[in-house]
């Protein structure tokens, strides 16, 4: 889908398209692109027509965009949006917040946990225009490198993670969880994570992590 | 996901207003409130839902629970489930309820999904979610690809030849044990339906769930007070230990005097096309007394009536086992 957003809000510092200074995720998608191009540009045209002919409720125009004021990590940021878009798909795509991350897209996975005033939800499974006045919270919101919340530290310290891309929602959920009825126990921290899928494994280290944080013990790793 | 327009009614009576024009309120309706979301928006990802008009209840001023003068409770239909479990009055004078939602989904999901939406659950029957498969349910007429097909999940009780889709909530057996009362608000006023004839089986028209008609609004739930005495348990038996739906579930409320049960209330998931209260299984415990003979007498009532599919047939020992094991569990001395 087209991206419709007409953001009054730019990332302060945008140096991800500066040459020589590409990031793994500009530097995949320039050579997803390249690739794409060289073997299947004609392709893509086809398939573009065809998805035009059978959803004749799809507009690429932005005549259907609503008004939406979403208040995300503290900023507040006026937009105007497709209603369909998902909050996940605005956090990534409109506000270039892509530390939430898009796994199963159906709710069953847990990596687009964000915090909607204070809980934790799946931003997957909501429409961006549903949260106005909303206090949203993203990892982004959470800590930086240079100043991790106690669990993202927590998590570097026990290895809670392989490759990574479960893990900005892991954090969200561990998390939220401090504030939860949770019990003491590694099995009652394993049900309430349950929503939280990690396809690598790293689930004994996750639990570590989130003791260790609970415990206000050091970190260790597990194993 | 098909294009639509999203409605926000300053109050309930526009809300009803707004869907009162929809042809229906079931499968294919093309106005629909959306609340939670946990469930539309998945369907509405897969084209199962194509609503054109999405109705955001969400600023209505549907989200208390409050104890009633007799002693009973009302919950509002955009209670969130995690409040609704985590309650104090629930977890104390309703358990059944708070354990059954406890073990559906997932924290981030009882977070968003209500009361109401809850209620409304669609079943996880994955002919029903897959559009390019035959479902009387979503396209009446289309065939049932489930009977003959991968029914290892769906129902043995209050099935037809049209559909076998379970209903896949927890809260709801827990509701039909408790004899919740369903309060709608629609074009022609309010009315209160018993949850025991608000979801309807599937017969000839599987698309129709519920007694529901355009413009209704639930605005909350109302349980009687607690039976005096009894003791409650919801039992889940499931492929995993969490994040999975029911293969059986069991939920028993029970009041034992003297080692005879003076009153049972029973319903079953996991095995239904709808909440399963079992009348049955009550009347065989009735005045009888609190043994494992007299729990297995009552299961088999239960599940007398049982059709099972070409994969599901182990559902229904499995199911009877459940229940007796539930049984035994709240009525052992404490």
């Amino acid at each position: 889908m087209p991206d419709r957003s007409e953001s009054n809000e730019k990332p302060e510092t945008d140096t991800r398209s500066k040459f020589g200074q590409s990031t793994r995720r500009t530097f995949l998608s320039r050579l997803g692109i390249a690739s794409l191009l060289a073997t299947t540009g004609p392709a893509i045209t086809t398939l573009a027509q065809r998805s035009e002919r059978i959803e004749p409720g799809f507009s690429a125009t932005p005549k259907d965009a609503i008004p939406v004021s979403l208040r995300v990590n503290g900023k507040n940021y006026s937009l105007r949006i497709d209603p369909r878009t998902t909050l996940l798909d605005c956090l990534r795509e409109h506000l270039h917040l892509t530390g939430s991350k898009k796994g199963c897209d159906h709710g069953q996975c847990g990596a687009c946990t964000v915090h909607i005033n204070g809980r934790r939800e799946l931003s997957c499974l909501s429409l961006a225009a549903l949260h106005e006045g909303d206090e949203i919270t993203t990892i982004e919101g959470l800590g930086q490198p240079e100043k991790m919340h106690p669990m993202q530290a927590a998590f570097v310290t026990c290895d809670a993670y392989q490759c990574g891309y479960c893990t900005s929602g892991q954090i969200m959920s561990a998390v939220a969880l401090l504030k939860e009825p949770c019990g003491p126990e590694d099995a009652e921290v394993q049900e309430f994570m349950s929503g939280n899928i990690c396809r690598c494994g790293a689930y004994q280290n996750i639990v570590a992590a989130i003791q260790s944080v609970r415990k206000g013990t050091k970190a260790q790793k597990s194993g | 996901m098909k294009a639509f327009q999203l409605i926000r009614p300053k109050d309930s009576a526009q809300a009803i207003a707004v869907t009162a024009k929809t042809k229906t309120v079931q499968q294919g309706a093309e106005i629909r409130f959306i609340a939670g979301g946990t469930t539309l928006i998945d369907l509405m990802k897969l084209t199962v839902e194509q609503p054109q008009n999405l109705v955001d209840l969400n600023r209505l001023p549907l989200d208390k629970i409050e104890t009633l003068s007799h002693g009973g409770l009302t919950i509002g239909a955009g209670v969130r489930n995690s409040d609704l479990a985590h309650h104090p009055i629930v977890r104390k004078n309703y358990a059944v309820l708070s354990e059954a939602i406890l073990s559906g989904a997932t924290v981030q999901i009882r977070n968003m999904a209500t009361t109401a939406g809850n209620l409304l659950q669609r079943t996880r029957c994955m002919y029903f979610r897959d559009p390019a498969m035959p479902c009387n349910k979503r396209e009446p007429g289309s065939g049932c690809g489930a009977i003959n097909g991968a029914n290892r999940g769906l129902a043995i009780l209050g099935t037809s030849e049209h559909c076998i889709a379970t209903n896949p909530s927890d809260m709801n057996v827990a509701m039909a044990a408790l004899e919740a009362a369903i309060h709608v608000r629609g074009p022609k006023g309010e009315r209160s339906i018993p949850i025991a004839d608000f979801h309807v089986l599937p017969g000839n028209t599987p698309q129709r769930e519920t007694v529901l008609e355009p413009g209704d609004l639930i605005t909350h739930v109302t349980l009687p007070p607690p039976a005096t005495g009894a003791r409650s348990l919801y039992l889940k038996l499931r492929d995993r230990t969490s994040y999975e739906f029911a293969l059986a579930a069991a939920a028993v409320i029970v009041t034992v005097a003297d080692g005879k049960v003076t009153r049972a209330r029973i319903a079953l998931g996991g095995v239904g096309t709808k909440p399963w209260r079992s009348l049955e299984a009550e009347q065989e415990l009735m005045g009888q007394s609190a043994t494992e003979a007299v729990f297995r007498k009552a299961a088999e009532a239960a599940l007398r009536d049982a059709k099972p599919q070409s994969q599901n047939g182990f559902k229904v020992e499995l199911a009877k086992r459940c229940l007796v094991h539930a049984l035994k569990l709240v009525t052992q001395p404490a």
